[in-house]
């Protein structure tokens, strides 16, 4: 049953991958992306596939993966179903240093908002773990869930102040808000590659404890685990993997939280199983809404971050209709 | 034998009882303190804000024409124009904090707000939707906000329940909608022109300008028979707090009760959006800042509604008086309101 699940998800995202390389403005067949790939076809084909989609597609592959660990991984260490990744104040940090730049130093390439977006997630969740840590005990969930969503208000109220009082920021906000794949090439994933492979290096060593601490402080200290060493893996896995993503994307916010449950409902919940599903089940997830943003308006595009809520929301609502799903 | 004397129950704090004939209500000690000290908070900001602006008031002034002992310019000011949007400053605060407390204690979690019935979301996407339309006078904007508000919430509620509806079914399908709903406000703003994209955000971060004596009134004629069903279901909250088995094994019905108090909860917000748009933030943290300074276990109505108006009221008289620009008062909310909860947090850890 999990076997046939796991190849589901995978032919799943093998489909996936060979759309977003032969769905939009120029359509090619699976036939000419295939030939393609492998050095073929004309250089048209050529210009298409591997210098416009192949790039795209591997940013949004990349943003998948850190926004399905960062999920996976915001919601054990929470133990709350609402909790998604922006929840440490990633996309309010994100959002306001990008507001800055573009309000204050005139900014307006790509290129630039990466880095700020990723020096802004940095920063605020850095602010809300010393809030939300300080003193003896060990970083308590709620205290840094309550903490992040304090940060994030006042800089999302400030953000929000500063793009009212500038229509150039506003006007550059509203689109960066949405979330897009559109223009991403190597030349804006490269640099921030190695912080998304470190977050999902801690992840993966991470992920045993987190069973424990699914079970309670106490009893995962029982069993051995230092549940105060988890936290601190797991609080600096999701900085670097949400940094990444919202630096890559801009802030698309239902991935993170819907595609941890849909990988409950699938294969239980063994925090491992959840991360490997996530793993596969988030980019899957982030390259369909984005082949689907490519064609839903042609010729103009639909940014992925809001197409994602349109395929994510349905599902996720059927799945919770159904009686076995539980909560966490 | 003399009658035992009845035992001393410790009940871990400091409390009064108040008795009225054969009824006796125990009030905890601390949560008096708080509300007359929140009380008193608000009344000096109401004379604040009624003293403010380009004719401005000294505290004395408007005490007197509170009092109606004075005549002319003053008594002009101070009831007529700044009192209408003072009172709704306190009536929509409250009336959003007692939401939040409801939404928090049916889902029993912390981060849950108005918007997980899609109410900020919904009510932004009607309003936007009339917009798009082409209307441009306020009052069709706030039907599109009210209608779009309780459409999202009674959508929400159809589609979580099934044999009846959980706090995480609830919690889950909600911000499933929520999410599509603010996907399509995005979407809309990428729309249309820049100036009416501004305007929009600008009212969908929800503004007391131009708030009337009328629709004060009406806000608050709206709330007295919904705060006086509430009075009623306190009892019923408290055994919820416990989570629906030993609810239903104390004897309550959790689904009836959650059914009324959300229905309550979502009347109180849209009472709020009608007045002055979808006004965030302020049901989220209002029962959290109540409950902090109080001390409480649970999250109390009366506590929540006191801090809701004394954070919206506050907000307003810096967005009129302290910035250097005009913004409108959901802005600064989500600010104020946050800034509050960090040096919460923080205090907590110092002790």
């Amino acid at each position: 049953m999990t076997f046939r699940r796991l190849g589901y998800v995978l032919g799943a995202l093998a489909a996936v991958l060979l759309l977003s390389l032969a769905v939009g403005a120029n359509m090619l067949s699976p036939a000419v992306v295939l030939d393609t790939l492998r050095g073929g076809g004309d250089a048209q084909s050529q210009y298409v596939v591997t210098g416009l989609r192949v790039p795209r597609t591997v940013t949004g592959i990349c943003a998948g993966v850190a926004l399905g660990i960062a999920g996976t991984l915001i919601q054990a260490f929470t133990r709350n179903p609402l909790a998604d990744p922006g929840i440490l104040g990633v996309n309010a940090g994100a959002a306001f240093t990008v507001a800055v730049g573009v309000a204050f130093f005139g900014l307006r390439d790509i290129g630039g908002f990466v880095w700020l977006a990723f020096l802004g997630a940095l920063m605020v969740t850095l602010a809300v773990y010393v809030i939300g840590s300080a003193g003896r005990a060990p970083a308590d969930p709620i205290r840094l869930t309550l903490a992040g969503v304090a940060i994030g208000a006042v800089l999302s109220g400030i953000t929000t102040g500063l793009t009212l009082s500038n229509p150039d920021a506003f006007d550059a906000m509203r689109g960066w808000n949405a979330g897009s794949l559109l223009g991403r090439d190597f030349g804006v994933l490269l640099p921030v590659l190695p912080f998304l492979l470190a977050g999902v290096a801690i992840a993966i060593v991470v992920a045993p404890g987190l069973n424990a601490l699914a079970l309670g402080d106490d009893v995962a200290r029982a069993q051995g685990a230092n549940v105060a060493l988890i936290r601190v893996a797991v609080i600096v896995a999701v900085t670097l993997l949400c940094g990444t993503a919202t630096a890559l994307a801009g802030p698309i916010s239902f991935v993170g939280l819907m595609v941890p449950h849909v990988a409950r409902w699938l294969f239980g919940v063994d925090q491992r199983a959840i991360l490997a599903a996530s793993l596969l089940l988030a980019p899957t997830m982030i390259l369909l809404a984005d082949v689907i943003g490519r064609v839903l308006i042609a010729p103009a595009e639909m940014p992925v971050g809001i197409v994602t809520a349109f395929v994510g929301a349905p599902v996720l609502i059927l799945l919770a209709r159904r009686s076995r799903a539980a909560a966490p | 034998m003399t009658a035992p004397s009845s035992p001393e129950i410790d009940f871990g704090h400091a409390r009064y009882l108040l008795r009225v004939g054969a009824l006796t209500l125990p009030v905890r000690r601390r949560s008096l303190l708080v509300a007359t000290g929140l009380v008193t908070v608000i009344l000096a900001l109401a004379v604040l804000a009624l003293g403010l602006g380009t004719y401005t008031l000294t505290p004395d002034q408007v005490v007197r024409a509170l009092l109606g002992q004075s005549t002319g310019l003053d008594r002009t000011v101070v009831l007529e124009w700044r009192l209408p949007r003072t009172l709704a400053a306190v009536v929509i605060g409250g009336a959003l904090g007692i939401a939040g407390a409801l939404f928090q204690t049916v889902t029993r979690n912390p981060l849950a707000s108005p918007d997980v019935l899609g109410l900020g979301n919904g009510a932004f996407t009607g309003m936007l939707t009339a917009v798009v339309i082409g209307a441009t006078s306020w009052s069709l904007l706030t039907l599109g906000a009210v209608l779009g508000g309780t459409a999202a919430a009674a959508v929400i509620w159809l589609l979580a329940s099934r044999n009846g509806v959980t706090g995480f079914r609830l919690i889950i399908v909600g911000i499933g909608v929520s999410a599509l709903l603010s996907s399509v406000n995005t979407w809309l703003l990428l729309q249309v022109e820049l100036d009416t994209a501004m305007f929009a955000s600008a009212w969908g971060a929800g503004s007391l300008n131009g708030v009337g004596a009328t629709a004060v009134r009406g806000a608050a004629l709206c709330t007295l028979p919904l705060l006086v069903l509430l009075a009623f279901a306190i009892p019923r909250l408290r055994q919820m707090d416990l989570g629906d088995d030993a609810a239903t094994a104390l004897g309550a019905r959790p689904g009836t009760a959650r059914r009324t108090v959300l229905i309550i909860g979502v009347a109180l917000v849209s009472i709020g959006t009608a007045v002055a748009g979808p006004v965030a933030f302020i049901a989220l943290a209002a029962p959290q800042i109540a409950r902090r300074l109080a001390r409480t276990p649970y999250l109390s109505l009366m506590l929540s509604a006191l801090a809701g108006a004394v954070l919206l009221l506050a907000s307003d008289v810096i967005a009129q008086h302290v910035l250097p620009i005009a913004l409108p008062v959901g802005v600064v909310t989500v600010s104020v309101g946050g800034l509050y909860l960090i040096t919460m947090i923080i205090r907590e850890i110092r002790r």
